[in-house]
C-alpha cells in the first residue's frame, strides 16, 4: 500500500468536507450554503477540466468559459423549444439528449478551435483561445430567438432517469459525484502514457518531437477531452441556475476559471477545487462588505502569486513532495 | 556495409547568412562519422536539418534510400533517426527514469492509452532502467532531472538516444562542458557502441574525435571542405589551414 502524501490527506479531507457539510446545512434550513456549494462544485468541475490542459498540458486557454456556455445552452435551447415549440429535431426535456448535446457540441467546438489555436504558442495561444471564446459570446448575444443579451430562463430542468434535478439535494449529489469522477479521470489520464507525453510536451516540446511524438495531436486530444468535460459542467450549471445568458461565456468568466486553477494550484488534484472554493467564498464574503470587493480580492491574489509557490496547494506540501 | 544516410546539395540560409551551403555527405552503416569545424560553421544547423527540426531550402536527404527531405521530425524519429542536443534538452520536471521511459514508450506503439498508469508498465520501465545503467545513472533513476549535474544531463542525453533504438544517432557535442575524466568515460562508452549503431558525431574535443571517428568531414562556413579517414584529415593542408593549423 502506498503511503498517502500530505497533499493527498488534504485532498481527502477537503473532498470529505464537501460531501458532508453542504447537505448538513441544507437539512438545518441553511439552503443558501447549499446553493453556494453547488455553484462551487460545478465550477470546480470546469476548473478541473481546465487544469488538465493548463496545469498538465501547459496550454493557457483563455476561452474556457465558452464550453460552459455551450453546455448550458444545450440544456436551455432544447428545453425552450419543448415549451414554446419549433426546432422539433432537438425540442425535448430529455436530460440524456441535453447531456449528449452538451458534451458533443463542446467537444466539436474544442476540436475545431483547438485545431487552429494549437498551431500557435504562448501569448498567441492565449489570445486566439480568447478570440474563439468571444466569438461564441457574440454569437449567442446576437441570437434574438433566445433573447440575446438578456438571456434565457430555463422553465423545465433536464429530465434524467432516477435523478430529479429539481431537488437541490439530488442536484448537489450529482454534481459532487461528477466532480469526483472528473478528478479521478484527470488523475488517470495524467498518469497514463498519454499523460506522460502531454506533460513531457509541456516541459520540452522539442525533445518530445525528437523522440517521435506528434505532440500537436496529443495536445489536441487533451484539449477536446477538457472541452467536453467543461461542457458537462455547463450542463450542470444550466440546470442549477435555470437562467443562462451569453455572459456565462464572456472572457472575464474564462479569466475567473484561470484564477481558480492558478490560485488553488495548477497541476494538483485538489488545486482547482480549492481555488474555486476560495474564489466563491471570498466573492460572497467580500462583496457583503463592499461593492468594490474586487480590490481586496485582487490584492489577495497578488499576495498568493508572490509568496506561495504553486498556489494555495503549495501551502500544504509536505517535505519532498 | 551500405550507405545509411545520404545528403545531396543541402542548403539553408537565415536571411543573408548561408548556414548550410551545398552540403554533400554520406554516412555508412555502422560507422562513427565525425563532423568538425570552427565555431559558427553550421554544424548544429546541419544536425537540425537532418533531424527535421529545421526545413531545408534545397537538396535531398536519403535514409536507407528513402527520401526524407520533407518528412516531419516526429516521423524521422520513427524511421530511425535520433539526436542529442548540444544544449541539454530534457524534460526537467520529470524524473530521470521518466525521461528515458518516454524514449522507450515512443517505440512501443502509439501513446493514446489513457487507463494504465505509465509508471507501472514494467517492460518500458525495465528497458529504460537498462539504458540508464549503461551510462551509469542507475542510482539517479528516481531523482528529479533538474536536480542532476551538467555531466549527468549529458549522460542522460546518451541514455535517451540509446533507448530510442534509432539506427542513426546524431550526437551534437556530447562532450560539451564535461571534465576530462567524464569525457574519457564517454569516449570509452561510445567506442563500445561502434558497429552497433551508426553515429554522426559533432565534437570540438579533437582527442575524442580522433579516438572515435572512422571518417571525418570538415565543415567550414556551411561547406564540407574535406571528407576522409582521420589521418587524411590530419594531413590535409586545407583543413590545417582552416581549422587545425593554429592549434
Amino acid at each position: 500500500m502506498k503511503r498517502i502524501t500530505k497533499t493527498g490527506w488534504v485532498t481527502l479531507i477537503g473532498m470529505l468536507a464537501l460531501a458532508i457539510l453542504p447537505p448538513y446545512f441544507l437539512l438545518n434550513g441553511n439552503a443558501f450554503y447549499m446553493d453556494l456549494a453547488t455553484r462551487l462544485v460545478i465550477l470546480g468541475i470546469a476548473a478541473v477540466s481546465l487544469n488538465l490542459i493548463l496545469g498538465y498540458g501547459g496550454m493557457v486557454s483563455f476561452g474556457h468559459a465558452a464550453f460552459i456556455g455551450l453546455g448550458a445552452y444545450a440544456v436551455g435551447i432544447p428545453s425552450y423549444h419543448a415549451t414554446w415549440g419549433g426546432f422539433d429535431l432537438i425540442a425535448s426535456y430529455n436530460g440524456l439528449l441535453h447531456l449528449a448535446l452538451a458534451i458533443g457540441v463542446a467537444a466539436l467546438f474544442a476540436l475545431i478551435t483547438g485545431a487552429v489555436s494549437l498551431r500557435t504558442k504562448g501569448v498567441y495561444f492565449i489570445m486566439i483561445t480568447m478570440a474563439f471564446g468571444q466569438m461564441a459570446f457574440f454569437l449567442f448575444q446576437s441570437l434574438d430567438v433566445y433573447n440575446g443579451d438578456d438571456g434565457l430562463t430555463i422553465d423545465v430542468r433536464s429530465e434524467l432517469p432516477f435523478i430529479n434535478l429539481d431537488s437541490p439535494m439530488q442536484l448537489y449529489g450529482l454534481s459532487y459525484v461528477s466532480l469526483v469522477i472528473a478528478m479521478l479521470m484527470v488523475k488517470l489520464i495524467v498518469n497514463s502514457r498519454f499523460g506522460m507525453v502531454l506533460q513531457g510536451a509541456k516541459d520540452n516540446n522539442e525533445r518530445m518531437v525528437t523522440l517521435g511524438y506528434n505532440t500537436y495531436f496529443y495536445r489536441l486530444t487533451a484539449y477536446v477531452i477538457s472541452g467536453a468535460m467543461c461542457g458537462y459542467a455547463g450542463f450542470l450549471l444550466g440546470n442549477f441556475t435555470t437562467f443562462i445568458s451569453p455572459d456565462m461565456m464572456h472572457w472575464t468568466r474564462s479569466g475567473e476559471l484561470m484564477f481558480m486553477v492558478i490560485l488553488g494550484g495548477a497541476s494538483t488534484a485538489l488545486g482547482p477545487i480549492l481555488g474555486s472554493s476560495v474564489f466563491i467564498l471570498m466573492e460572497e464574503v467580500l462583496s457583503s462588505f463592499t461593492i468594490f470587493w474586487h480590490l481586496p480580492f485582487g490584492l489577495m491574489l497578488i499576495g498568493v502569486m508572490l509568496f506561495v509557490r504553486g498556489g494555495l496547494m503549495g501551502l500544504f506540501k509536505g517535505k519532498g513532495e | 556495409m551500405g550507405t545509411l544516410l545520404e545528403v545531396k546539395g543541402l542548403m539553408k540560409s537565415f536571411g543573408g547568412v548561408t548556414a548550410t551551403d551545398d552540403v554533400h555527405l554520406d554516412v555508412t552503416k555502422g560507422e562513427i562519422h565525425a563532423i568538425i569545424g570552427p565555431n559558427g560553421a553550421g554544424k548544429t544547423t546541419l544536425i537540425s536539418q537532418l533531424s527535421g527540426a529545421l526545413k531545408s531550402d534545397a537538396g535531398t536527404v536519403l535514409l536507407n534510400g528513402t527520401d526524407i527531405t520533407n518528412t516531419p521530425a516526429y516521423k524521422r524519429a520513427k524511421l530511425g533517426i535520433t539526436r542529442s542536443f548540444q544544449i541539454t534538452s530534457l524534460v526537467m520536471g520529470m524524473s530521470v527514469l521518466d525521461n528515458v521511459a518516454l524514449a522507450v514508450q515512443a517505440n512501443d506503439g502509439h501513446s493514446y492509452k489513457f487507463l494504465k498508469p505509465a509508471r507501472s508498465i514494467s517492460h518500458i520501465r525495465d528497458k529504460a532502467m537498462e539504458n540508464l545503467a549503461k551510462v551509469g545513472l542507475r542510482k539517479r533513476a528516481d531523482d528529479l532531472t533538474s536536480a542532476l549535474s551538467h555531466g549527468e544531463h549529458r549522460q542522460m542525453e546518451i541514455a535517451i538516444a540509446l533507448a530510442s533504438e534509432a539506427e542513426l544517432m546524431l550526437l551534437d557535442e556530447p562532450m560539451a562542458g564535461l571534465g576530462p575524466t567524464e569525457s574519457a568515460l564517454l569516449v570509452d562508452f561510445l567506442k563500445q557502441l561502434k558497429g552497433q549503431r551508426t553515429i554522426l558525431l559533432i565534437e570540438h574535443d579533437m582527442d575524442a574525435v580522433f579516438a572515435l571517428a572512422d571518417r571525418i568531414s570538415v565543415l567550414v562556413y556551411g561547406r564540407i571542405i574535406a571528407t576522409g579517414l582521420p589521418e587524411e584529415i590530419r594531413s590535409n593542408d586545407d583543413v590545417r589551414h582552416a581549422y587545425l593549423g593554429e592549434e
